[in-house]
């Protein structure tokens, strides 16, 4: 305990500099959130949700903010370049948890689409963003939730008015980057209004050898009959910590897919609440992890089925090598009213190491009769007869034990709606498993 | 089913609880309410030793401490524990009968009513019954041929009194009175229970079988049973709970503990139907209940069967702790709610040896308004090499009013741990009643059917005897419940 003391302090201090640098509207929800924070302060292993990851202990050392939005002594459109061939995206830099500026508008993407600084956006549009910031991100319900809120000053913001397509992938990196130990707070809002298409990508890098605490928040509202897909892909280093809740409420028959990628961290927490209001909703969330050292992934997920005839298809796969450890907790809840519901949810796991640990938790509450609701976990190593068999093939034990596990999380990457950009994991998560840094040839960022 | 839905809700709310009856039996009850005198008192009336009654003490000390569990997927009324009887003696007489002569034939009737096979029935029925109504045993049978095999199977204040040792050793050393909430208030008040002793080698030449039975009003149950299988031995244990009808509701948190050393089996089996409440969720039973057991022997092997179709509430999770190399445990459940039953069931095993198994099979059956919960751990620590578990838990919802729920933990430390789990919630599905219509069979009948065949999988895991009252008892349970 006691570990939320110096946020208090913090904000109570330095709150007039927090909202100074940002906008009105994400000023608007500091005061409530605060109240929220300092009366449950940061979840420690007792509470359920947190079981797994102890957010007291992680947010207890003492980091840098930068609250005066000092400038940021890189440009990344120099030094970042993705090698993702063939693969065209509107890129855009969040670094640390302010939006770099775009040095020109990308091309292709149609008109009213806004992409940009939540906190630019937020003053320039308030009328869209008011009505969606901090709706679903409920403060009073998760402490980190509310320490974004109160704390975080810019981000980023994805706005499709209703009946637009964007072909265009979007791609949004995330680079920390800093001299000294930095705690950095994101916001990144999402609004599909009805008929709307988009697909974002959004990458973490870090970019020095410190230590690194981000906290970031993500709120995405899909409206009726529209398509979006996230892709979120962790490549940083053992000395960061990462706390992500990500918040999806999908109207009718809207379509997401949220696919999140964890190949290199320290400590990663995704939590991911989704939320199915309309009917005919149909959520596909997948999540893939490969862990070593002492590597730590915690993904837990909610999805609630609120209305009839929706679906929702869970997908998690874990490696976990040397002492790394991983959890998974996925809850489906089927209220009284969501008869016709689709769930399935599957978790499983390879524990490479005996020193490597996994704890799973597949959790399903239903209080509707006419559905069909399945959840299968298993924790296991990799099959020996087809090891023997690849061995007798005269490929060597190491390769057959190479092309098993690839084999094995390649069911995640098959989720992937985007071409180039699973080709491009492929070959990122052999990189991975044969030990060498997966990083983008002729890219600066990661170190 | 779509035909006369209303039928056989009518059928089903018009289904009384068949064993709803109460005996007229002068009963010795102590004070409501509950202190360190109420205990000193349960201590003395049952003649214990200073032993027994410190570790009474230090339990009800220790529960002192602690508050009330909140955790389960439960919805528990405020519970009064100084509004609760702690003791009731049926037998009024401080040394127990040695003949049924000296049986009370009211009590008599009771069991008869029940279909104990207590008396004519015993030799039939090939069973020894330690036959506990409220807290003193009345009446143990084919003590004698146990006892040629140095079998010990009495109640628990007997062995207490004749076999202290032998109870001071194994007693709490598997729940012990700092476990949970109800494990500690159990230790303190404890009435009796039963106590199994077989001897190394020894192979129970019959099944041992207990009937619990509430009957007095107001007081709460809190047996006590205590197995314990010596090396190469092998015993099979019954129980099953009938209550009468009631209107307040009576708590009833148990403790039973098992032993298993060396290469040794024992397979415990369960029907519980105590009183669930009427229709409106009126009166019923909770049931509060901590039963695990040691497989602490080598190539030990321990497994729990039970069929819950009572209660009001339920909070049970019978456990392995899987601490001998080879060690083997099974868990079999159908858990039956109706009406505004509740069920927060399952199991944990925890592997600590190598080479351990462990096989999980719950079945979950949920109608009415009620709420089934299956909650289970499988835990596989840093040392358990090529540890197996297997788990299946499979809700079947009848009506939409109910809950099916899920919520199994797994913790893997090991890295050759293979470990699975699989659940499915569906409801009976259409074509499987239309194949069976097509074929003359009506919807009620089918219902019958599709569901024995769901549970088979447990109830074939019980005894004879109890296979044939379990499946009674689900059909009595379940009648007409889907519209």
């Amino acid at each position: 305990m006691a570990a939320e003391q110096q946020y208090i302090d913090i904000f109570l201090e330095c709150g007039s500099a927090i909202n100074k640098h940002s906008s009105e509207l994400l000023n608007s929800k500091r005061a409530e959130a605060f109240e929220n924070f300092k009366k449950n302060g940061f979840p420690t292993r007792k509470v359920e949700k947190y079981k797994y990851t102890d957010a007291d202990e992680l947010f207890a050392p003492d980091y840098g903010l930068n609250i005066n939005r000092l400038d940021i002594p890189v440009n990344p459109y120099k030094v970042f370049k993705c090698d993702v061939p063939n693969m065209s995206t509107a890129l855009y830099f969040v670094v640390n948890d302010s939006f770099y500026p775009v040095s020109q508008a990308s091309p292709n993407i149609p008109e009213g689409v806004i992409i940009g600084s939540l906190k630019e956006f937020s003053e320039k549009h308030p009328e869209i963003i008011e009505k969606y910031y901090g709706k679903i991100a409920k403060t009073e319900e998760d402490s980190i939730t509310a320490l974004n809120t109160m704390m975080a000053q810019d981000g980023f913001l994805l706005y499709v008015p209703k009946g637009v397509v964007v072909e265009r992938p979007i791609q949004l990196v995330n680079i920390l980057h800093s001299s000294v130990d930095l705690m950095s707070n994101r916001r990144v809002l999402v609004i599909l209004e009805e008929n709307a298409h988009a697909k974002l990508l959004i990458c973490d890098h870090a970019m020095d050898d410190v230590k690194f605490l981000s906290t970031q928040v993500i709120e995405a509202f899909i409206g009726d009959n529209s398509l979006f897909d996230l892709y979120e892909l962790e490549e940083t280093h053992n000395r960061n910590v990462r706390f992500s809740n990500l918040y999806v409420s999908q109207s009718a028959n809207s379509n997401v897919l949220l696919n999140g990628m964890t190949l290199h961290n320290g400590v990663t927490r995704n939590m991911t609440n989704v939320s199915l209001e309309g009917k005919g909703a149909e959520i596909k969330l997948c999540g893939m992890a490969i862990a070593d050292k002492r590597e730590h992934i915690d993904n837990n997920t909610f999805i609630d089925h609120k209305v009839s005839d929706c679906s929702s298809n869970e997908l998690f796969k874990y490696v976990l090598d040397d002492e790394a450890v991983g959890a998974f907790a996925g809850k489906v809840l089927v209220r009284h009213d969501a008869q016709h519901t689709n769930s399935e949810q599957t978790n499983r796991n390879l524990c490479a190491t005996r020193t490597a640990r996994m704890y799973t938790q597949p959790q399903l509450e239903i209080y509707a009769d006419d559905v069909k609701c399945s959840h299968g976990a298993t924790v296991g190593q990799l099959d020996e007869n087809a090891l023997f068999y690849m061995q007798q093939r005269g490929i060597s034990l190491r390769e057959a034990r190479l092309l098993l596990m690839f084999a094995f999380v390649n069911e995640v990457i098959d989720n992937v709606r985007l071409d180039v950009l699973k080709e491009r994991l492929h070959v990122l998560v052999e990189k991975r498993f044969r030990g060498e840094l997966s990083k983008c040839e002729g890219c600066a960022i990661c170190k | 089913m779509q035909t006369e839905p209303n039928k056989f809700v009518k059928e089903l709310t018009q289904e009384k609880y068949k064993y709803g009856f109460t005996t007229e039996v002068s009963t010795d009850i102590i004070e409501k309410g509950l202190n360190e005198d109420v205990i000193r008192l349960i201590s003395s009336k049952k003649g214990e030793p200073e032993w027994m009654l410190e570790f009474r003490l230090n339990a009800y000390r220790h529960w002192l401490t602690m508050t009330m569990p909140h955790w389960a997927h439960l919805d528990i009324p405020e519970i009064d524990y100084q509004a609760i009887s702690y003791y009731a003696d049926p037998t009024k007489k401080k040394e127990g009968p040695k003949s049924m002569d000296e049986v009370d034939p009211e009590l008599i009737k009771t069991f008869n009513k029940l279909g104990i096979p207590l008396h004519e029935q015993r030799q039939l029925s090939g069973m020894a019954v330690d036959a506990v109504m409220d807290s003193v045993s009345v009446k143990t049978t084919f003590k004698e041929t146990l006892m040629e095999k140095g079998i010990i199977f009495c109640s628990f204040s007997e062995a207490v009194k004749e076999h202290p040792d032998l109870v001071q050793k194994y007693l709490g050393s598997v729940v012990g009175y700092r476990d949970n909430f109800f494990a500690a208030l159990n230790s303190a008040v404890f009435s009796d229970g039963s106590f199994v002793y077989i001897p190394k080698g020894v192979r129970c030449p019959m099944e041992l079988s207990t009937y619990f039975r509430i009957n007095a009003a107001n007081t709460g149950q809190f047996e006590r049973t205590l197995i314990v299988a010596d090396d190469d031995s092998y015993v099979s244990y019954l129980e099953g709970c009938t209550a009468p009808q009631r209107d307040e509701n009576q708590l009833h948190a148990a403790i039973v503990e098992i032993v298993v050393h060396d290469r040794a089996e024992v397979k415990y089996s369960t029907v519980q139907n105590w009183y669930p409440g009427d229709v409106n969720g009126k009166g019923g039973i909770y049931n509060f209940v901590t039963k695990r057991g040691h497989c602490k022997g080598v190539d030990s092997k321990l497994s729990w069967t039970q069929v819950e179709t009572g209660s009001a509430i339920t909070w049970k999770y019978p456990s392995c702790i899987l601490s001998g190399d080879n060690a083997t445990a099974e868990f079999y459940s159908v858990a039956v709610t109706n009406n505004y039953q509740q069920a927060d069931t399952g199991t944990k095993m925890i592997h600590l040896g190598k080479n351990t198994k462990s096989t999980i099979v719950s079945k979950g059956i949920s109608a009415g308004k009620s709420q089934n919960s299956y909650r289970g751990l499988v835990r596989v620590s840093s040392k358990a090499d090529n540890a197996r578990n297997y788990s299946q838990c499979d809700s079947l919802l009848l009506g939409s009013n109910c809950g099916a729920h899920t919520f199994p933990y797994m913790d893997i430390n090991n890295e050759t741990a293979i470990v699975e789990h699989e659940a499915t919630t569906s409801k009976i599905s259409e074509d499987q009643l239309f194949y069976c219509n097509q074929r003359g069979i009506n919807t009620e009948d089918a219902i019958g059917l599709i569901v024995n065949g769901y549970a088979k999988e447990v109830i074939n895991k019980l005894p004879m005897e109890f296979a044939v009252e379990a499946q009674k008892l689900l059909a009595v349970s379940l009648e007409g419940s889907v519209g």
